[in-house]
């Protein structure tokens, strides 16, 4: 019984879910996209990393924090030009996209250099 | 409302200068502008007083710290700047590649030192840059005095960045407070004086800069303030290990956020951005390397990490739901989900070994009496010990009940930034209890939340003694909120009773203020400007007697022994010996392997044919020890020794600690152990000690430094030769012998 209510209650969960996010405007829902690949390409190699083993540590780590990195900083991107957020009524979107340029910049010029 | 405004801007800057005449002690043009003024160009001569101030306050920072300077000479204190002087100067002759893959065969012979990798280069290469800086502007220096003056410079910096986060904190008044109280804080001038080339020098200014960059960026929620902040940390990491406070601090803070609910997207971008990316560039720093994903003391940072990850996700996820059962049932999942893997990835990271346990240091500073129950060569370092109230006082001053009056006013107007820096006071606070070093970690925290304190009453009683009786009741509202003037609260009523008081406490606080002036400048100018390499002392009539020993010691290896000789003393003395003497040493202050001090510790305290034998292993040439019979001076190695038999005895049980006592007492005298009496150290101290008179009215032999007799007056050495003494006696060399030849 319980078993059933849960998957029940999951069902309802996704399907409101997705009800709610269609609703989202198309720019976010490209930034999305964009951490949902970042997120994805970070777990393989994760899952490489457990598979052939860790040797250049570096290397491993320059993967996975650049896209770890590259994901965090288009979640904040995207909070800075989502609409709904109040917080962030005075930063104009150029502004934030510029922010968010800066910001990969450095990260990949420290990764460039870190890759070994 | 126009004229509250103007007030307002008009009160907090005349605080601000108030604060800067105490601590100047020099009354100056100030009176005539602020007040006799026309209306329209207030903001400006608030704008150009604030200015002044602040480059007052700049100055007053450098010249305080240069006492030292003028009192000797213009050289590296201490024992720790000579390595990093050395380093320096290697660094700006050699270039950076060489340095970064610099093998040093000069130290802990046989094994030698990679310095590159085991350092923290940040202060070296911040020196070395500020020295192309003036040479390419054509000023010809030498590159100890850049040295000299790091330290006071970035003293001066700090200055500005405590300013900048006091009016981040509260308002201008405040940082500007804030800022002359840092500039001679003596808790901060101990390690920043001009010659204390040391990585705190610049760590200090790091540190702050780095909270204020990522308290901006919390307050702003802007990638670049974050970005900004990972910066900062960055050169916190490449100058000094106490960054591990600030990679554990703001996770914390981030933690106490989310648990008040005060979560905010603001937070979630300022910490992730500075964490992945401070992270990144921590990373680039060969010391450090990938701690930050391996050892125990960072995981909290990683923890948290994770922690907003998921905050986020399930915020997010309430946003799109708006519904409460549906997202208690999502809750569940998810938090399951999410606690199971986090446990299991930390159990199997520490299981695996992956994830290196906490180190010693970190324990100690968690636990105080960790380091002196497990780690000796920790707990043997004066500036590791437990702090003394009366350092406290010394140290801070006034500031020592400024800073619950501080935390009060932060806890009355609580924003991100105030809980920001009440925890950075508070965790600091706990550290420098726990270490004496450590007080200066707390000093930029103890002036800010100080300076609140101060630019709130300050600002509170002017606005009193401004206001005119049609203000009181607006004024009387907001004004009687100070800690100090609460008491008066009663007294609301009673107008002219109230200026009076008003005026009375301003006088007070201007009187504590100025105090505080004093006391610092004499703390400085006594206890922390003397360099300890050069040691003063007063003469029978008042004079000032100059002990030069060190370097004449020094001077003298580097003159008149072999360039490859290899030089054993106790570890205190291994920078001094590379960077002046110019020899090699077997162990020095770096203390990276416990054994080889040890062994050296198990050599100064066995007797002779065994420690002969232990020296001709390490190819030991000279024995330096250091003696302060003659002089006084306690801080010498017999009252160093029962340390290197400690460590000694951690390491060989041979060495036993009750050996050298007598009833648990530590003596030289002709009560002394006799194991005590006989070993190396005592031998190669009061080598010929017993023939000398050393005060009028005693015996020869008659020990200053422990006021005592010694016990062996005949002291015969058959494996070592007296080679150098110092015209003090302070520091004493021995040529080790080579072996006899066979008849």
């Amino acid at each position: 019984m319980g078993k059933s209510s849960t998957t029940k209650d999951a069902q309802a969960l996704f399907q409101s879910l997705r009800s709610a996010y269609s609703a989202t405007p198309t720019n976010l829902k490209i930034i999305d996209l964009y951490v949902m690949f970042a997120v994805f390409t970070a777990l393989i190699q994760v899952v490489y990393m457990a598979v052939v083993g860790s040797f250049p540590f570096n290397s491993f780590l320059s993967g996975v924090l650049s896209c770890v990195g590259t994901a965090v900083l288009a979640i904040c991107l995207r909070i800075q030009v989502n609409k709904e957020n109040k917080e962030f009524k005075d930063l104009p979107p150029e502004r934030a996209f510029a922010d968010f340029v800066l910001c990969n910049l450095v990260l990949h010029l420290v990764i460039m250099n870190f890759l070994g | 409302m126009q004229g509250k405004v103007e007030g307002g801007v008009k009160s907090s800057s005349q605080c601000g200068l108030k604060s800067d005449l105490s601590s100047n002690n020099t009354s100056f043009f100030s009176s005539s502008l602020s007040l006799k003024s026309l209306k329209l160009k207030t903001k400006q001569q608030a704008l150009l007083i604030r200015v002044t101030i602040l480059g007052l306050v700049y100055v007053l920072a450098f010249i305080s710290r240069l006492f030292s300077v003028l009192r000797y000479e213009s050289m590296i204190h201490e024992f720790d700047p000579y390595f990093n002087y050395r380093t320096t100067l290697f660094l700006t002759e050699k270039g950076f590649y060489e340095f970064w893959n610099w093998f040093d065969s000069e130290s802990w012979y046989p094994l030698g030192r990679i310095i590159g990798g085991t350092l923290y280069p940040g202060l070296m290469v911040t020196a070395a840059l500020i020295y192309w800086a003036i040479k390419f502007l054509r000023f010809s220096v030498h590159i100890r005095e850049v040295c000299v003056l790091t330290a006071p410079f970035f003293a001066s910096n700090t200055t500005i960045v405590a300013y900048l986060f006091g009016k981040e904190l509260w308002d201008s008044g405040a940082g500007l407070v804030a800022a002359a109280l840092i500039a001679i804080c003596p808790g901060y001038i101990s390690r920043s004086v001009a010659g204390s080339y040391d990585n705190e020098g610049v760590a200090i200014f790091a540190l702050l800069l780095t909270f204020y960059l990522f308290v901006k960026a919390v307050n702003t929620g802007s990638l670049a303030w974050a970005l900004a902040s990972a910066f900062g940390y960055f050169y916190m990491v490449s100058a000094w290990g106490g960054y591990v406070f600030i990679i554990n601090l703001i996770p914390l803070y981030v933690l106490v956020l989310l648990i008040t609910g005060r979560y905010s997207m603001r937070l979630y971008i300022a910490y992730n951005c500075m964490y992945v990316l401070g992270m990144l560039l921590a990373m680039q720093i060969r010391f450090v390397g990938f701690q930050h994903v391996q050892s125990g003391e960072h995981m909290a940072a990683m923890g948290v990490f994770f922690l907003m990850q998921v905050f986020y996700f399930l915020d997010w996820v309430k946003h799109l739901l708006n519904d409460p059962k549906l997202f208690q049932a999502f809750l569940r999942i998810t938090v399951t989900f999410a606690v199971g893997v986090g446990a299991v990835a930390l159990g199997v990271g520490t299981a695996s070994g992956y994830i290196s346990p906490w180190t010693g240091r970190f324990y100690s500073l968690l636990d105080p009496t960790y380091a002196k129950d497990h780690i000796p060569i920790i707990a043997s370092v004066s500036e590791h010990q437990p702090t003394a109230w009366s350092s406290f006082m010394f140290d801070f001053h006034i500031l020592l009940f400024l800073f619950p009056a501080g935390l009060y006013f932060c806890f009355k107007k609580l924003s991100d930034a105030t809980i920001f820096i009440v925890m950075y006071g508070l965790t600091s606070m706990y550290f420098a209890g726990v270490m004496v070093r450590l007080i200066l970690v707390a000093t930029p925290a103890v002036c800010l939340i100080s300076a609140i304190a101060v630019s709130a009453t300050i600002k509170n009683l002017t606005q009193l003694v401004r206001a005119k009786s049609k203000v009181a009741h607006s004024g009387a509202g907001k004004g009687t909120s100070s800690a100090k003037a609460s008491s008066k609260a009663s007294l609301d009523q009673s107008l002219p009773f109230q200026r009076n008081s008003a005026i009375a406490l301003l006088l007070g606080a201007f009187y504590l203020l100025s105090r505080y002036a004093t006391h610092c400048t004499w703390v400085t100018s006594e206890a922390y400007s003397s360099p300890s390499i050069v040691l003063a002392a007063r003469g029978a009539h008042g004079n000032r007697v100059i002990f030069d020993d060190y370097r004449e010691a020094y001077f003298w290896l580097r003159q008149n022994t072999p360039p490859d000789a290899k030089v054993m003393s106790w570890w205190d003395y291994g920078y001094q010996i590379t960077a002046m003497g110019n020899r090699t040493v077997i162990v020095d202050n770096n203390t990276w392997n416990n054994t080889h001090i040890a062994t050296v510790g198990r050599a100064m305290s066995s007797y002779e044919d065994e420690a002969y034998e232990i020296m001709r292993s390490l190819d030991v040439d000279y024995v330096l020890v250091v003696f302060g019979g003659v002089t006084g001076y306690s801080s010498d190695d017999i009252n160093k020794f029962l340390w290197m038999v400690r460590i000694g005895g951690g390491v060989f049980p041979v060495i036993k600690e009750p050996d050298y006592l007598v009833n648990g007492e530590y003596r030289v005298d002709k009560g002394a152990a006799p194991k005590m009496l006989n070993c190396l150290m005592y031998k190669l101290s009061y080598y010929r000690f017993g023939e000398l008179t050393t005060e009028y009215g005693k015996p020869p032999g008659y020990d200053r430094a422990r006021g005592v007799e010694i016990g062996n007056k005949d002291v015969k050495l058959e494996y070592l030769e007296e080679a150098f003494t110092t015209s003090n006696w302070i520091v004493r060399i021995y040529k080790v012998k080579p072996p006899n030849n066979r008849w």
